[in-house]
């Protein structure tokens, strides 16, 4: 069995999770082994999802923590306040 | 967020507060900041909103600690709470009126990638500039809200698919379905826009 680029796409997430069966991944393997567009368009997506996951795409903003935790303080003691 | 949660005893930590010891929620959620704020600033698209409703979040998350099942992970059940926190918010904004939460999971099966004949590598020094940094969240925050949910947690907060799947109450299958989906959709408007904004120009001092 050949499959077809478009049936590749298809299994381009599951592939970068390594989650296919074996049966299917010899078959992507096989396509990408030969197709450059195919590879391409998953070395791309890997690439993108490297970068997207980076830390530096989003920031807390300056000074996030200490107002959390200063509300969380003003929360506990209301609790405690109130729960003896 | 899981590979500190690994090593803290967080049941020990939980019920050390439940007992009165509140205190220790502070170093609870510590590992979880980043996570609960960007999961908010992805559904808000607005930093003032998405820190007020990561603080709502957590307060919830402190107020009803008790009720808390040990059969989940704190951290899915933080982010199932700031997910519903965001989506209440967004009700109010009534923005959802120009989104449907509904896509039918089998519209549209397949999703066409750019196409490209060769890919070269972008480096992480990339991120460097504003400009990569932005065309990034742009495109994140772009995505269909059902698809931008699922790709913020596995891709950004690293979550497991089954993790996702408990956090948003939704089926591994449609976590795995929405997941390709957001991944190929930033596949096919990304690529084009990395490729064009160009290499890394080298600079001495990057102040952007």
């Amino acid at each position: 069995m050949v499959l077809e680029c478009k049936h590749v796409w298809d299994h381009i997430s599951d592939y970068l999770d390594g989650a296919l069966e074996p049966e299917v991944l010899a078959l992507v393997q096989k396509h990408l082994e030969h197709c450059e567009l195919c590879s391409a368009i998953l070395d791309s997506t890997r690439n993108i999802l490297v970068l997207t996951a980076d830390d530096r795409v989003f920031e807390l903003p300056v000074a996030f923590s200490k107002r959390l935790h200063a509300r969380l303080d003003a929360e506990m003691g209301l609790a405690s306040g109130r729960d003896g | 967020m899981t590979e500190v949660a690994a090593v803290r005893d967080e049941t020990a930590m939980i019920a050390a507060i439940l007992a009165g010891d509140q205190r220790q929620f502070h170093e609870l959620i510590r590992p979880f900041e980043r996570g609960v704020y960007l999961m908010a600033l992805s559904m808000l698209r607005n930093e003032a909103e998405a820190e007020e409703v990561a603080q709502e979040a957590f307060l919830r998350a402190f107020r009803n600690l008790a009720k808390f099942r040990a059969d989940s992970k704190f951290s899915t059940w933080l982010i199932s709470i700031t997910l519903n926190e965001a989506r209440s918010r967004l009700r109010r904004r009534q923005i959802v009126k120009m989104e449907s939460l509904d896509v039918p999971e089998e519209e549209r099966r397949h999703i066409t990638p750019a196409l490209l004949r060769d890919w070269r590598e972008i480096p992480s020094e990339a991120l460097e500039r504003n400009e990569v940094r932005l065309i990034l969240r742009r495109a994140i925050e772009e995505l269909p809200e059902i698809y931008r949910e699922v790709f913020v947690l596995r891709d950004i907060e690293e979550m497991s698919v089954n993790e996702v799947a408990k956090a948003m109450e939704i089926s591994v299958s449609a976590v795995k379905v929405r997941l390709h989906r957001a991944r190929l959709m930033l596949q096919k408007r990304l690529a084009p826009e990395l490729k064009s904004a160009g290499p890394a120009k080298r600079r001495w001092l990057s102040w952007s």
